[in-house]
């Protein structure tokens, strides 16, 4: 969908701005230095017109300040903002057909919700002011409350104001910054959703960027993983859970068990085998995302089964195992495993009804190798982990 | 539940739970007390007597009679407009000088000073450590005939100018309007630049982002954002520095002539040379009554009430 089609759409926000809409974002060697830090380095990104894009990293790891360099509100150290063929790298902030939804939304206390939204209409001397401004507020679901100041309204409506006031302008690119990090659980699951909606019913191009791995893969078509100011991987939110290609991508998004495995007799054309203290496991070729004979063996703990010892397993891979923490969280059970070489398995079991198993049982835990990945052995098993944990709750 | 718990506690020990209740409700109007004191001492009794005074008749020997004559109020008005309007005038003068001066000082101090702004602060209250009287007397030397500031504005034509305005005499800039307004815009440049900068510094600095972002240009986003957000402070700046100006007699009484006097000029010399003080208390409350009507039309035209 384009912006040409907005007109049809029943939003009713129309004539968009005549440059560059429908142009593709695209940030080439961009590096961001703060003195001795580089915040963002040597950056390279397309981002196709009408996708909701998310740039999902830890905090600090540069994708604020990639977000304020797209929007004007930092200078690039080096590289270029591409909007479709013109570079808009040196453009005035006030001059970009980009908007923003800031972090704690920014609206303006002093002018009640429809100047708000009106504001960046007035500036550009639109025509037909209200009647926009009207079709913006109702896209968002506050169609009465144009007279009100934005101290009068809750969370959860100031921020769908700070879309409003962003959308109205019919931007070539909207930045959403943390747009939901000071919503509640409850609000912010339903913000999610909505803003897919409006997302798909303006088919403007949006860049969200969040440290919220939930509600990047919720929304986004396309995830960028950003850590230490580059990207690690890049893809669909289901190829980036599925198929980590690093092991900071493995941890930061979801949980992974990674286990130091060494390739035994070579690549085989389907799968590969490989060694795992001393116990033999497999995995699919075209998952190895390492050139040497020694990777990080990779499994999503929704993938195990735990299974009493003595199960048949043909065909499957699997390691024996004591329980060591068993925690019921009702549709789940996460179970803790560990293996004869002292490491962890985390296991998540669905609750299919069958009896749960208790700390100290002797178990097998198994699974389909086809569901395995393997990672370069270079890097650290733990990078992204503990941010990762927390990248759920919000801050 | 810790509701209902509280309810039977309440009802019993009624004789000492009352009293403890009594007492807080006292607390606030206990804390008010010394104010309140102060303000019926201070003002409310002395506002009383200078009501009453200014309906008096007599003189000092052989003593005032309170005769409800309005006359007072008629002719100390009618002798002394020139000098209540020039008052009125040259206090709006230097307001709005200690506006243009002090807007862009108390910005930079808020926005742009780093890691100077306590050093700039310190140095917009510094004058306060020597006395009113002294600063003034100090522009005296500063403004002096032969001194290089009037040099400059002779050498630099400046001075043709203000002698075509009839803002100095003689090519003299003592004892003159422009030495009056001088010191009357220096004197409260603090006050103006305090409260600007009290409510400048307040300004959330992404709200200018936003505004930018929304295709304002720098100074749209002036206009639109920060001038209407640091209105409190302009409110705040303009009557500190206007009502003090108004009443003020130092600066004509050092700076002016006879043909600047102001207003406060003539109530203390009715009040302590004249000793009429009949029209001393009727000017007074004149110019009160004219300052409390000129600052709530002021005050209801900037609508600040809505700002916060």
């Amino acid at each position: 969908m384009t912006v040409a089609d907005l007109s049809v759409s029943a939003s009713g926000l129309s004539a968009p701005p005549a440059q560059a809409a429908g142009a593709d974002l695209r940030l080439v060697a961009l590096t961001k230095r703060f003195g001795e830090f580089t915040a963002v380095d040597d950056l390279h990104l397309t981002i196709p017109a009408g996708s909701f894009f998310a740039l999902l990293g830890p905090s600090g790891c540069g994708k604020t300040t990639t977000l304020r360099m797209v929007a004007g509100l930092e200078e690039p150290t080096l590289g270029q903002i591409l909007l479709g063929e013109a570079d808009i790298s040196a453009t005035k902030p006030y001059r970009r057909p980009v908007n923003t939804v800031f972090q704690n939304y920014a609206l303006f206390p002093h002018l009640d919700i429809a100047e708000n939204v009106a504001f960046g209409l007035r500036r550009r001397g639109v025509k037909d002011v209200s009647a926009k401004v009207n079709d913006a507020l109702e896209l968002v679901q506050l169609g009465g409350y144009a007279k009100r100041k934005p101290a009068q309204l809750s969370g959860g409506q100031q921020q769908r104001v700070a879309l409003a006031r962003a959308l109205v302008n019919q931007p070539s690119v909207l930045l959403l910054d943390e747009p939901l990090g000071a919503l509640d659980l409850k609000l912010r699951r339903q913000m999610q959703i909505e803003l897919k909606r409006i997302q798909t019913e303006v088919g403007l191009t949006f860049v969200h960027v969040t440290h919220d791995q939930e509600e990047a893969m919720t929304m986004a078509d396309t995830i960028a993983v950003m850590n230490a100011g580059h990207i690690e991987q890049m893809g669909d939110p289901t190829t980036l859970y599925e198929r980590p290609a690093t092991t900071f991508a493995a941890n930061f998004l979801g949980q992974s068990n990674l286990l130091a495995a060494r390739i035994s007799g070579g690549r085989g054309a389907q799968l590969t085998s490989v060694v795992v203290q001393g116990r033999r496991l497999a995995l699919p070729t075209e998952r190895i995302s390492s050139a040497g004979e020694d990777l990080w063996l990779g499994v999503r703990p929704e993938k195990l089964l735990v299974l009493p010892a003595g199960e048949d397993l043909a065909g499957r891979n699997s390691l024996e195992g004591t329980v060591t923490d068993a925690s019921f969280m009702g549709v789940s059970t996460h179970y803790l495993v560990r293996m004869p070489w002292g490491q962890e398995l985390t296991v998540v079991q669905q609750n299919d009804g069958s009896a749960p198993l208790r700390t100290g049982d002797h178990v097998v835990v198994a699974w389909d190798p086809v569901h395995s990945f393997g990672l370069d052995a270079t890097q650290d098993a733990h990078a992204g982990e503990d941010i990762g944990d927390t990248g759920g709750a919000g801050s | 539940m810790s509701a209902l718990a509280h309810v039977p506690s309440r009802s019993s020990g009624s004789a000492t739970s009352s009293g403890r209740v009594g007492r807080r409700r006292a607390t606030p109007y206990l804390l008010l007390l010394p104010g309140m004191a102060w303000l019926v001492v201070f003002f409310a009794v002395p506002m009383a007597f200078l009501a009453s005074q200014s309906l008096q008749q007599g003189n000092i020997e052989t003593g005032y009679v309170l005769t409800w004559d309005w006359q007072n109020y008629v002719s100390a008005f009618g002798n002394y407009w020139p000098q209540f309007s020039r008052s009125l005038y040259y206090a709006g003068v230097a307001t709005v000088l200690t506006f243009l001066i002090g807007y862009p000082l108390a910005y930079a101090i808020a926005f742009k000073s780093g890691r100077w702004k306590n050093v700039l602060l310190v140095m917009v209250i510094a004058p306060f450590f020597t006395s009113f009287l002294i600063r003034t007397l100090a522009w005296q030397t500063i403004l002096t005939t032969n001194g290089w500031v009037v040099r400059f504005l002779r050498d630099v034509g400046l001075m043709h100018l203000f002698q075509l305005a009839h803002l100095v005499n003689n090519n003299v800039v003592l004892g003159s309007q422009l030495a009056v307004i001088t010191g009357l815009t220096y004197n409260f440049i603090p006050f103006m630049v305090l409260p600007l900068y009290a409510s400048l510094e307040r300004i959330d600095i992404r709200l200018l982002e936003a505004a930018g972002d929304l295709y304002a240009k720098p100074w749209t986003g002036f206009r639109k954002v920060t001038l209407p957000l640091s209105m409190p402070g302009v409110v705040a700046g303009t009557l500190l520095t206007f009502i003090p100006a108004a009443g003020d007699y130092i600066n004509s009484t050092l700076l002016g002539n006879p043909d600047t006097t102001m207003i406060g000029q003539v109530i203390d010399a009715q009040f302590l040379r004249v000793l009429d003080y009949p029209t001393a208390a009727a000017l007074s409350f004149t110019l009160m009554v004219t300052i409390v009507v000129m600052v709530m039309v002021y005050v209801r035209r900037a609508g600040t009430e809505e700002l916060v």
